[in-house]
């Protein structure tokens, strides 16, 4: 085996030991509380997997996370620890609502393709600012970020509390907007090939995700920009030797990141709720930092990773909804574990798992 | 028989598949400064980790004072009285130096009153080894010199008999250098045992009684210092003869290829670091800037390679006008035909956790042959790397491999051949052999004359005064920011050039 194969053997019996930690200590939790754990597993799998209808949602869930980790994963390979991704979904999505509310006599194909331009223009603008103020001035990203998620907090409970909210209606919501221009829900596009599911807000956005996923591995690892967004974020002395422009492409990843995350409007706006509404995105871009970093910041990773949390997101809801003695708490808590061990605690078992390996790596070679 | 510090006997030690040690035994007298050379992953720096207690060895024995012990940690090292000084000072910047040697000894409850108990004993010890440093200093005021020496008395005030230095002049001016070697003399005078470790065999043959070499994990020769020469040791380190000294033909210097006129340059704290520098390089001439490192070079050097803006002055590449206004960076200048390979590898000229293939491109990966319309072109991207790696002898050559797994001259060697493929007509080369070993930098040399030989500029920034004095055919000399000399190679001598270096005009001398 190369030196490589073994690092990434390496990599993925961690990434997995760490989840079976944070699982077994959940199962713990569960029956300190009297339930049986094994019970609560199968509620949870089979909430998520075991019928069409929880597969839907865990895939809608999927859906979002795979965005925002994406967000989170361009801007670490620059070097950047980007947890804006929240407020750049918002403002992202707030940009696919107005196309919408603008153009709903269009046909999808054109609207569908400017909601995507929109959103990387609104959510790159709310990206690109504290990009900017870092590679000028110096400003952590971590802070200005964070900043930025309560402006657009602030900003959007204004307008859709001011300016969109129809003047008849009392929730703070835009109008709904016309059928035409809504994402294709998944068993619509079933229906097309005459299969039948039962409905979820599992959309078309779904098949854009995986795109994304495709686009941005070839991006980071293929092309000469993704090239020198890494050379940037991982040694900025070689990068300025190379002649590569530092403030440059710390400013790209950034409006990258606020494309990315703004997406998740897409997912949620166009293709679930079809209004826009308040923390449409709550919670999202944050679990987004954790889905990128259980993935190793890779695609691939970032796909699993965030069906993992789809997995958790609605298994646990089905858990909560069995089981009377756990609370949707007990969701939260399980969500803990897993970023505490898989994100935060990564290399407490390394050491073993290497020498592990090698011991065997040895024995078969 | 003569009392002995220490006995390895028959360590052995694997990492993974690779042997770092193997039957490896030493013997080191007591009260003597035992050397010990090799190039680089020759199995040196594994082998003292062993005695210090940070590997484990998988089999052998180890005695001190003929003792036999078993060292598992760096606490039983230093119980047994071994004391290590790392090629990277372990201290604590913002902490004064009594702090530093009495981290993790402190006593009591009140540390006050076991830092006045130390202080005193810590002066008993710089006079008795002539070691002086201010005791209340803080370490990020102190040159490197002095740090390396509070590294030192650290090992001493936890009562090291035997000293352990790794690579330890690779970060100190010459008088610096000289000035640990007196140290050194002290310390043997007083009795103590030294254990010098480095690849640099005129330390060797100046400092030593005896030398041991190793050579891929193994102990090949054991010698008395007076009964050797530096060209048997290169050849038992290397394994067959070296040139240490470097043939070439007179220079034929012809055009002007770059021309520096008044180059100042300010640093972030108003500093002047090069203070109205003018110089040219012809084609088929090797200029040298000689000089004790921190005159300036590495300031002048980032700005005629385009990483530091042009504050003022004017520079001329080939036929190219640079002024303080041209906003032109690295990517620019190696348009205008120049070729930069940076002082320090690791931290500029490689991204050591790229791959080689990925390395081989940095700085020339928007090269149309390198890239298709949107994706890069891996297969001439590989090809060019094997290409590379084959023209330079790169071991192993496996342009998917890690670059942090390559050994230090081997990094070296991808650097330069990135650089000097291109066929650029200016050659910038900082450092070229900086932590090299011996055969590598043979090859590096002969590299370097040939870019010469084929009719290009090369200039040169070394503060090893061998290389420029060999590879050189016009010396400057540089000290605090200011050009204060020029030698034509031919007619040069160390000494003269050692004033220079020193800051004595030789008019005045």
């Amino acid at each position: 085996m190369s030196e490589r194969q073994v690092n990434d053997l390496v990599v993925t019996l961690v990434t997995v030991t760490n989840l079976l930690v944070a699982f077994f200590i959940s199962g713990l939790v569960v029956w300190a509380l009297g339930e049986d754990p094994w019970f609560a597993l199968e509620t949870m799998l089979y909430g998520a997997f075991g019928y069409d209808e929880g597969l839907g949602y865990t895939l809608y869930y999927t859906t979002n996370f795979i965005f925002t980790g994406l967000a989170f994963a361009i801007g670490f390979h620059c070097g950047l620890f980007n947890i804006g991704a929240e407020g750049q979904a918002y403002i992202g999505g707030l940009a696919v609502g107005l196309i919408c509310l603008w153009l709903e006599d269009w046909s999808l194909l054109i609207v569908f393709p400017l909601a995507v331009l929109a959103s990387i223009i609104f959510g790159g603008i709310w990206g690109a600012i504290p990009g900017y103020l870092k590679a000028r001035h110096g400003s952590h990203e971590v802070v200005t970020t964070i900043m930025f998620n309560f402006i657009a907090s602030v900003i959007m409970v204004y307008l859709l509390s001011h300016i969109l909210r129809p003047p008849q209606e009392m929730s703070p919501e835009s109008r709904d907007f016309a059928e035409k221009v809504w994402v294709p829900q998944m068993h619509e596009i079933f229906d097309w090939f005459g299969l039948e599911i039962t409905q979820t807000p599992l959309n078309g956005t779904f098949f854009f995700a995986l795109i994304c996923l495709y686009l941005v591995w070839r991006f980071v690892w293929h092309t000469r920009w993704g090239y020198e967004l890494r050379t940037v974020g991982t040694n900025e002395s070689a990068a300025v030797y190379a002649g590569i422009n530092v403030s440059k492409n710390i400013i790209i990843a950034m409006i990258i990141c606020g494309g990315l995350s703004g997406f998740v409007g897409i997912n949620e706006i166009m293709g679930s709720s079809h209004r826009i509404m308040l923390n449409f995105q709550a919670g999202i871009g944050f679990t987004g930092i954790a889905v990128s970093l259980i993935g190793r910041n890779h695609p691939l990773g970032v796909l699993l990773a965030a069906l993992l949390f789809g997995i958790l997101y609605q298994g646990g809801a089905e858990l909560s909804f069995e089981v009377q003695t756990i609370d949707r708490h007990m969701v939260v808590l399980i969500q803990g574990l897993v970023i505490l061990f898989a994100g935060a605690l990564e290399n407490l078992f390394r050491p073993q798992i290497e020498q592990f390996v090698k011991l065997v790596v040895l024995r078969t070679t | 028989m003569p009392n002995l510090a220490i006995q390895l006997t028959d360590i052995n030690k694997n990492f993974g598949s690779v042997c770092a040690n193997k039957n490896v035994s030493l013997t080191v007298e007591s009260g003597t400064i035992h050397g010990i050379v090799g190039e680089n992953g020759a199995g040196k720096s594994t082998l003292m980790c062993v005695l210090y207690g940070f590997y484990h060895a998988d089999s052998g024995s180890i005695a001190v004072q003929e003792k036999p012990i078993v060292i598992r940690s760096a606490h039983d090292a230093i119980q047994a009285g071994i004391g290590m000084v790392h090629q990277h000072f372990m201290l604590v910047d913002t902490f004064t130096v009594l702090e530093n040697v009495v981290l993790g000894t402190e006593s009591g409850i009140s540390l006050k009153e076991s830092l006045r108990a130390s202080a005193e004993e810590l002066k008993r010890l710089e006079q008795e080894y002539h070691l002086e440093v201010d005791i209340n200093a803080t370490i990020n005021t102190l040159p490197v010199g002095l740090q390396q020496r509070v590294e030192i008395l650290k090992a001493l005030y936890r009562g090291a008999e035997i000293l352990i230095l790794d690579e330890p002049t690779g970060v100190l001016t010459p008088q610096e250098a000289d000035h640990l070697f007196r140290i050194l003399d002290e310390l043997r005078e007083q009795g103590k045992t030294v254990i010098l470790i480095t690849h640099k065999l005129r330390e060797i043959m100046a400092i030593t009684d005896y030398v041991s070499v190793m050579r891929q994990g193994e102990m090949v020769a054991n010698r008395k210092t007076s009964e050797t020469n530096r060209e048997e040791l290169a050849e038992l380190m290397v394994g067959r003869k070296v040139l240490l000294r470097v043939d070439k033909a007179p220079a034929k210097p012809g055009r002007t290829v770059l021309s520096v006129e008044h180059l100042d340059f300010k640093d972030k704290s108003g500093v002047n670091r090069v203070k109205d520098v003018s110089f040219e390089v012809h084609a088929g001439e090797i200029v040298g800037i000689a000089g004790v490192s921190g005159n300036g070079q590495s300031e002048l050097l980032d700005t005629i390679t385009g990483i530091n803006p042009l504050q003022s002055g004017k520079i001329k590449i080939n036929d190219q006008t640079i002024t303080s206004d041209s906003s032109v960076d690295a990517a620019a200048m190696r348009r205008f035909g120049m070729a930069h390979v940076p002082e320090d590898r690791q931290r500029m000229g490689l991204v050591t956790s790229f791959a080689a293939s990925e390395n081989i491109i940095l700085g020339y990966h928007k090269d149309p042959s390198y890239n298709g319309l949107i994706e890069m072109n891996n297969d001439a991207i590989y090809k060019s790397c094997s290409e590379q790696m084959e023209h330079f002898d790169v071991r192993p050559g496996n342009p998917y491999l890690r670059v942090s797994l390559f050994s230090g001259g081997n990094q070296q060697k991808m650097v330069v051949a990135r650089e000097m493929e291109r066929n650029p007509e200016l050659l910038v080369v900082g450092q070229p052999t900086r932590g090299v070993d011996i055969g590598a930098i043979e090859f590096i040399h002969r590299q370097i004359i040939a870019m010469r030989d084929a009719d290009k500029a090369v200039l040169l920034v070394s503060v090893e005064l061998d290389e420029i004095m060999s590879l050189s055919d016009r010396i400057l000399v540089m000290f605090d920011g200011q050009i204060m000399g020029e030698v034509m190679a031919k007619d040069a001598n160390e000494s003269e050039i050692g004033l220079l270096m020193a800051g004595v005009h030789t008019e005045a001398a």
